[in-house]
């Protein structure tokens, strides 16, 4: 179980966070101007690397706020957070 | 101290093992192996025994050399493999949360001096030892997980749950065997067991040498490399917040002796003494041309026993390297995966289990639901009544009761359980327009509002009514079991795409108590207890009105989940049982539940989300296109809707059906019998005392177009019709004379 740390209240163990997949993945500005395929990627289409990935979570047994952080996803470790 | 084993009474001496007090009572045997039947004894002093095996109590495959004997102890030997007791055992389990900055694992001379040096909050425990001077005697590190969570079992009985800053694994190494013809005869065991047991007589001691214990740091992801001179895989490279020592890491073993399969008969030399696998089956599995030992483990299931390769893995690698004529290095390591040891599910449950298995929610008129023998339902955590049997009544003849009431007098629900956000800011309302698919810029203040919500593909995700109570303030209910998620919904969209927006999210669900009043005598029944004006020009249709009934302040809904004239009544919880028995008090009145709420609904077309949708339904396909708004620029699915998936004609649409008899909820619906492509199925299925007969909803493929067409529904034949069945004008929801 990851330990993750939460810029609010610190480190907690991953069962009082949800994952909130891709970081940086905003919802389009006028969602009407892009085509079915670009509409697609938005919603079906995430990066899956092997290595660092920017990813969201949410506090949801604490605080209840969103953060981002940096993962290692074969090593798991955290290298950054940012609120 | 007299325990009994096998049938025979024997003595024991204090603190001994049962293992122990076997072999000092000069049993050799008293075991048989699983596949081949042989005999077997005690192997080891250790938790690597093979053969040992024994069921004590409603406990199996506990292992004689982990057991202390105590007084009357009855224990039978198990052939390698238990069998579960079906009922539960009467053994209390428990758990524990730790932290510390060191964990030391492992009481050895290297553990002893590797707490001694730590600082800080120091956990020292070791499964084997019981010295005073751990701070948890007897107990096994099991598995260790991410960021140095371990995974720690006390006595058998107590699971601690530590998370430690640093991880120092004192674990030690494990005696290999070696192999030799008839090399698992009772009487045959490790040296270092018949040390242990103070070299009794008959006992013919065997080492190939040491191997450390490397499970702990191969779980934390440690790596491995091949350590020619103690003949055995040691730890190797650096790994964040976990050091080896000791003889873990090789040092102070004895160099291992030059190894080799002697002559003789390969199908009589074990490998795998718990899965009777033999030099002969590791010589088939290279034959058979594997070369990794992760194959060899599957084709022979060496170290797949409940001792999981503890004493065979290593002795396998060698034996296989050798047939293969390479170094043993080449040829791989195992996984090793948690627990190091066997651990029972009653005791990783714990606690939680029974009425502790996961919280019951309930509402405060609750006890009065319980004194009058409702049948209660689970609902996400809720328990809902679901329907109030009179004396001998069946399920069947009380929702027919129940329903008549509602819709030929007058009734009530508990509809408390509904969530409930409020939600407030001066932008509540553009919130509310991205959020839901209708627009709330022209609900009044004091109105109401029926709202469905989709994710971003389009699909509906919940529904319910919005209330707008103050200019900047509005209450949403949700589904009963969807509360929590919608909460989270609203509040993802508002913290990381909309920060903006000033609005602030509250669940009020435990707050606020809802009871329903429903049917043609609401009215008449509900004016005596209320100075609000109840008639339909006074209070209209989804209007809001705030006053007291029964002397209770409440928030007066008119919605209706039925079709029929209903008032929802909105009141402090604290006072809601009060509300209840007042109402209940008032004349006659019949309280129904959540099945009658459902034929009530369904009769009238009204969707559950959750039940006749699953997540790959859309407000169309529902027939909820009039709830989606053109006029706004964008809302949460919108773009979906212009996809050409979504748009496609030939999606499933909610539809009725009047089969000829009741269908199953689920049934599968085809054009034909014997027809085996699906047209969709059979989401909602009631005998309808309205109507007469037994009626269902379900999604069909171009249902809409189909109306009127006969298909097959669970292998009855059922008309397609319109989702609403019963009052199609909708002239009952304002009353009707009674
Ligand atoms: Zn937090």
């Amino acid at each position: 179980m990851l330990l993750i740390p939460c810029p609010w209240c610190g480190e907690r163990d991953e069962i009082e966070f949800s994952y909130g997949g891709e970081a940086g993945v905003p919802y389009p500005s006028d969602p009407a101007e892009l085509s079915d395929e670009a509409w697609a990627r938005f919603l079906f289409v995430r990066a899956n690397p092997r290595g660092a990935f920017h990813e969201r979570w949410v506090h949801t047994h604490g605080c209840r706020r969103w953060f981002d952080l940096t993962r290692d996803t074969v090593t798991h470790e955290i290298h950054v957070r940012e609120r | 101290m007299r325990f009994t084993f096998a049938s025979a009474e024997l003595a024991a001496r204090d603190g001994e093992t049962l293992a122990a007090a076997l072999v000092r009572n000069g049993v050799r045997g008293g075991f048989t192996s699983l596949y081949r039947g042989r005999p077997r004894g005690v192997y080891t002093a250790g938790e690597e025994e093979p053969n040992a095996l024994v069921q004590i109590g409603s406990e199996t495959m506990v292992r004689a050399t982990l057991v202390e004997v105590t007084d009357g102890l009855v224990a039978e030997p198990v052939a390698g493999k238990g069998r579960l007791e079906r009922r539960t055992t009467p053994t209390r389990f428990d758990a524990m949360n730790a932290h510390c900055d060191v964990l030391v694992v492992g009481g050895g001379a290297s553990g002893r001096a590797a707490a001694a040096r730590a600082s800080g909050r120091v956990i020292w425990l070791d499964g084997r030892r019981s010295d005073p001077d751990l701070t948890l005697p007897r107990t096994w590190a099991v598995g260790i997980y991410d960021d140095n969570y371990v995974l720690a079992v006390e006595r058998g009985r107590r699971v601690w749950r530590i998370r430690a800053q640093h991880v120092i694994l004192a674990t030690g190494a494990i005696e290999r065997p070696t192999v030799f013809e008839d090399n698992d005869r009772p009487g045959v065991m490790l040296a270092g067991a018949a040390s242990a047991y103070g070299h009794p007589e008959g006992v013919v001691a065997v080492s190939g040498g040491w191997s450390p214990r490397v499970h702990l740091w191969s779980q934390a992801r440690g790596g491995l490399r091949w350590d020619d001179r103690i003949g055995a895989p040691v730890p190797s490279g650096d790994l964040r917040g976990v050091e080896c020592v000791g003889s873990l890491t090789g040092e102070g073993l004895p160099d291992a002796a030059p190894f080799a399969i002697p002559d003789g008969d390969e199908e009589i030399m074990f490998v795998d003494l718990e899965r009777d696998a033999t030099v002969a089956d590791v010589r088939r599995s290279v034959g058979a041309g594997l070369r990794s030992l992760e194959h060899i483990k599957r084709f022979t299931t060496i170290g797949t026993g409940s001792e999981q390769g503890k004493l065979a893995n290593v002795l396998a690698l060698r034996v296989a390297a050798e047939l293969l004529g390479v170094h043993p290095g080449e040829l791989g390591s195992t996984t090793f995966r948690p627990p190091y040891l066997p651990v029972s599910f009653a005791l990783l449950a714990g606690r939680h289990r029974g009425e502790l298995f996961d919280p019951v929610r309930v509402t405060p008129i609750h006890p009065w639901h319980v004194d009058r023998g409702a049948v209660f339902e689970n609902v996400a955590q809720w328990k809902r009544p679901r329907y109030y049997p009179e004396e001998n009544e069946t399920m069947e003849s009380a929702v027919l009761r129940e329903c008549a009431a509602a819709r030929e007098g007058v009734a009530m629900m508990d509809a408390t359980t509904l969530g409930k956000i409020d939600v407030q800011g001066p932008d509540a309302v553009e919130f509310l327009n991205r959020i839901y698919t209708n627009a709330y810029d022209s609900l009044a203040v004091g109105m109401c509002r029926y709202g469905v919500m989709c994710k971003n593909d389009g699909m509906v995700f919940d529904d319910g009514v919005v209330m707008r109570v103050g200019e900047h303030r509005f209450v949403c209910t949700t589904t009963t079991g969807n509360a929590a998620a919608v909460l989270a919904w609203m509040e993802e969209w508002l913290q990381t795409e909309w920060p903006e927006l000033r609005v602030r999210l509250t669940s009020v669900t435990e707050q606020w108590s809802t009871v329903a009043v429903v049917g043609p005598g609401a009215r008449g029944h509900l004016a005596q207890l209320t100075e609000i004006a109840l008639d339909s020009d006074a209070f209209p249709f989804m209007a809001i009105r705030e006053g007291e009934v029964a002397g209770i302040p409440a928030r007066v809904c008119r919605v209706s989940f039925s079709g029929e004239l209903a008032f929802e009544l909105n009141v402090d919880g604290r006072q809601a049982l009060a509300l209840w028995q007042a109402v209940y008090g008032a004349g006659p009145i019949t309280p129904y539940g959540t099945e009658t709420m459902h034929v009530l609904r369904a009769e009238k077309g009204y969707p559950i989300i959750g039940q006749d949708t699953d997540g790959t339904v859309t407000p169309h396909d529902l027939g909820l296109g009039w709830i989606v708004s053109k006029k706004k620029p964008d809302f949460v699915g919108k773009r979906s809707f212009a996809r050409t998936d979504t748009a496609r004609g030939d999606r499933r649409h909610l539809v009725g059906l009047l089969p000829a008899e009741l269908v199953a909820e689920g049934a599968q619906i085809v054009a034909r019998p014997g027809e085996h492509r699906m047209l969709g199925h059979v989401t909602s299925s009631y005998r309808s005392a309205a109507l007469g007969r037994p009626f269902a909803l379900a999604l069909v493929q171009r249902g809409r177009e189909r109306i009127g067409e006969t298909v097959v529904a669970g292998g009855v034949a059922a008309e397609i019709v319109a989702p609403v069945l019963f009052d199609l004008e909708g002239a009952r929801r304002d009353g009707v004379g009674v």
